[in-house]
């Protein structure tokens, strides 16, 4: 009994990747025997890509305890910058693989830059300010993606904000961003599998930092920063590594959105504020600070709205009841008592087998 | 013995208002110093000072012979002080294990990376912070419920916690506010035990503020007494209490 709750947080962590797998294997197999329709299939990606962006929002809001409202631009980062490798890449590299790594790693990084760049104004400011200055940032990255136009020839870049006849490029050049309709012939190197592996690489990152030197000293800064700094620990360090790492993870997640469609465009709901705090509802309706139901609130509801299509117009009032009835799950404290009976139960019949078998033998 | 801390001439003024005015005061190493003063003497500021919460607006505090004033708080502790405060502030969310890990933060060095990786050295330092951990909550009897919430522990609890995260940072100087603030006869007579097992077990110097004269008078080697900022009386305990200025500011003419 010298360490109980380090075996008891790591088979906690074991159990979430082990159930994690498990579905992959599971949707693999029934995607395999065919026994998936067109549109479940369409969704199992996307489904990958909100997972990694509520897991690593996750991070910022229930670990460190801010307030984050621009991660889909960090997410709208990740995706423009990893399809413009891959399109200026395209011809070099034929290697499918070897490029969309490179690619995601592009994404990746120039999301985790802009993380950084942000952060380090931003991070002296805390709770609604804080919420205030990553939405417009948001809305900043949304717009400017919306509007700009690139070119691509033989002396480099062109950058425009008017049109594509201003980037004057050369005869063999190629416009790769056309403004508000974006970027269009991105490979489609996405799939299940790849969205699956990179859930799994990211959530085992998040669940080892979660436990180790560095995010004691997080949740730390969350749980008191006075007395957080009382005992040596950099504030502005650790926040800022934080923010940088879910604005990577964003990157990520961003770079598998634009491998997965033919055209990518910044217009509509896809990386607004709306898709911002779409996620974080995933993030506080899954429990803050706990990243198993991140998942779970994810793949619920995400799948749910695709699912109630056939209501029509009632399909948003059922999501919104569902929405109330799921917190009330989680939160309502006659709820709570009900889960803890059952779980009780649960475990008993288990120890009772357990006895029995041992009395078999 | 050579003083463990110095302060000399330290004052701070916020606007109009000077808080503390021209504090002089020497301890030395292994001493147990009390700070007290009626309420609002700006005994509390003087610890925010002295941890680089505030900076001084004039003066000047050695520890261990090394100039601090002014410095950030992250500073400070890495050079050797370590405090409670009046109001716990303990990492409620965190386990009692956990808390005192923090403490333990800058004495692991392992990165990251090698904590994401799960390299070697993050289970060798893991495992000296957990047993390291573990004594020092078994010096406060908190071994027993090292794995539930800081929240969740009683008060009492909560206040020998914050000592042990404290004392986990390994520091020279122990600087203690109103340990005793809301304990009773029982609970206070303990604690007088615990501070004088930590003075003698860690070989620590202690500087406290304290109201309860019983725990002043009762471990307190010297004291010195403010009142409106400044200094009123400094000295061997039972001459200060025994000085009809301390006793007028204490219960008024």
């Amino acid at each position: 009994m010298n360490k109980p709750n380090i075996t008891k947080t790591t088979k906690n962590n074991l159990f979430t990747c082990g159930g994690f797998i498990v579905l992959v294997v599971l949707m693999s197999i029934l995607r395999g025997a065919g026994a998936l329709s067109n549109s479940v299939q369409g969704y199992l990606v996307p489904l990958c890509i909100y997972i990694i962006m509520a897991i690593s929002l996750n991070l910022v809001v229930g670990i460190l305890g801010e307030l984050s409202l621009g991660h889909a631009g960090f997410m709208c980062v990740g995706a423009y910058t990893s399809a413009i490798f891959s399109k200026c890449t395209e011809a070099t590299i034929t290697s499918v693989p070897v490029r969309f790594t490179l690619a995601i790693l592009v994404g990746a990084f120039c999301a985790a830059v802009f993380g950084i760049l942000i952060g380090i104004p931003v991070l002296r400011l805390k709770g609604d300010y804080l919420a205030i200055v990553t939405l417009a940032f948001g809305e900043i990255i949304k717009n400017i993606c919306n509007s700009i136009y690139l070119g691509f020839d033989s002396n480099g870049f062109h950058v425009s904000f008017k049109d594509t006849v201003s980037l004057g490029l050369e005869e063999d050049g190629q416009v790769i961003i056309k403004g508000a309709q974006g970027i269009s012939g991105t490979p489609k190197d996405s799939n299940f599998i790849v969205g699956a592996v990179l859930v799994l690489v990211i959530l085992v990152i998040i669940l080892n930092l979660v436990n180790s030197r560095p995010g004691r000293a997080i949740m730390s800064i969350r749980d008191n920063r006075i007395a957080a700094q009382s005992v040596g620990i950099d504030v502005t360090k650790y926040k800022l590594m934080v923010f940088t790492i879910s604005a990577a993870f964003a990157g990520v997640a961003g770079a598998l959105y634009a491998h997965n469609y033919a055209t990518l465009t910044a217009t509509g709901d896809k990386f607004n504020y709306n898709a911002s705090i779409m996620i974080l509802v995933y993030v506080v309706l899954g429990g803050i600070g706990n990243i198993r139901g991140s998942i779970i609130a994810t793949i619920i509801l995400y799948v749910l709205p695709e699912q109630l299509r056939f209501m029509r117009d009632y399909r948003m009032l059922v999501y919104a009841i569902v929405l109330i009835l799921v917190m009330l799950y989680n939160w309502s404290p006659k709820m709570k008592e009900i889960r803890e009976v059952l779980r009780i139960k649960i475990r008993n019949k288990f120890a009772r087998k357990r006895v029995k078998e041992d009395i078999q033998i | 013995m050579s003083n463990m801390l110095e302060v000399k001439n330290l004052s701070i003024q916020f606007g109009g208002l000077r808080a503390v005015d021209g504090l002089n005061m020497t301890i030395k190493e292994g001493q147990l110093y009390g700070l007290i003063g009626p309420n609002g003497a700006g005994k509390t500021t003087v610890f925010n000072m002295l941890t680089g919460v505030y900076k001084p607006t004039t003066g000047t505090i050695l520890l261990d012979g090394q100039n601090i004033t002014g410095k950030p708080a992250i500073y400070i502790n890495r050079a050797g002080i370590a405090r409670t405060f009046q109001n716990i502030r303990l990492f409620k969310q965190m386990s009692v294990l956990d808390n005192v890990k923090v403490g333990l933060h800058n004495h692991m060095h392992y990165t990251a990376i090698e904590g994401v990786l799960r390299l070697p050295r993050y289970f060798r330092e893991e495992k000296r912070a957990n047993e390291k951990a573990m004594e020092l909550l078994k010096v406060f009897g908190l071994d027993g419920e090292a794995s539930q919430l800081a929240a969740n522990l009683p008060y009492g609890k909560q206040r020998k916690l914050e000592i042990a995260r404290a004392l986990a940072t390994d520091p020279k100087l122990l600087l203690l506010d109103e340990p005793a603030a809301g304990m009773n006869p029982n609970e206070t007579e303990e604690l007088m035990k615990t501070i004088h097992f930590v003075r003698d077990e860690f070989r620590m110097t202690i500087l406290l503020i304290e109201h309860d004269m019983k725990l002043v008078s009762g471990i307190c080697e010297e004291l010195t007494v403010l009142n409106f900022g400044q200094e009123l009386a400094q000295g061997e305990t039972s001459a200060v209490l025994n000085d009809p200025k301390v006793i007028t500011a204490y219960l008024g003419e």
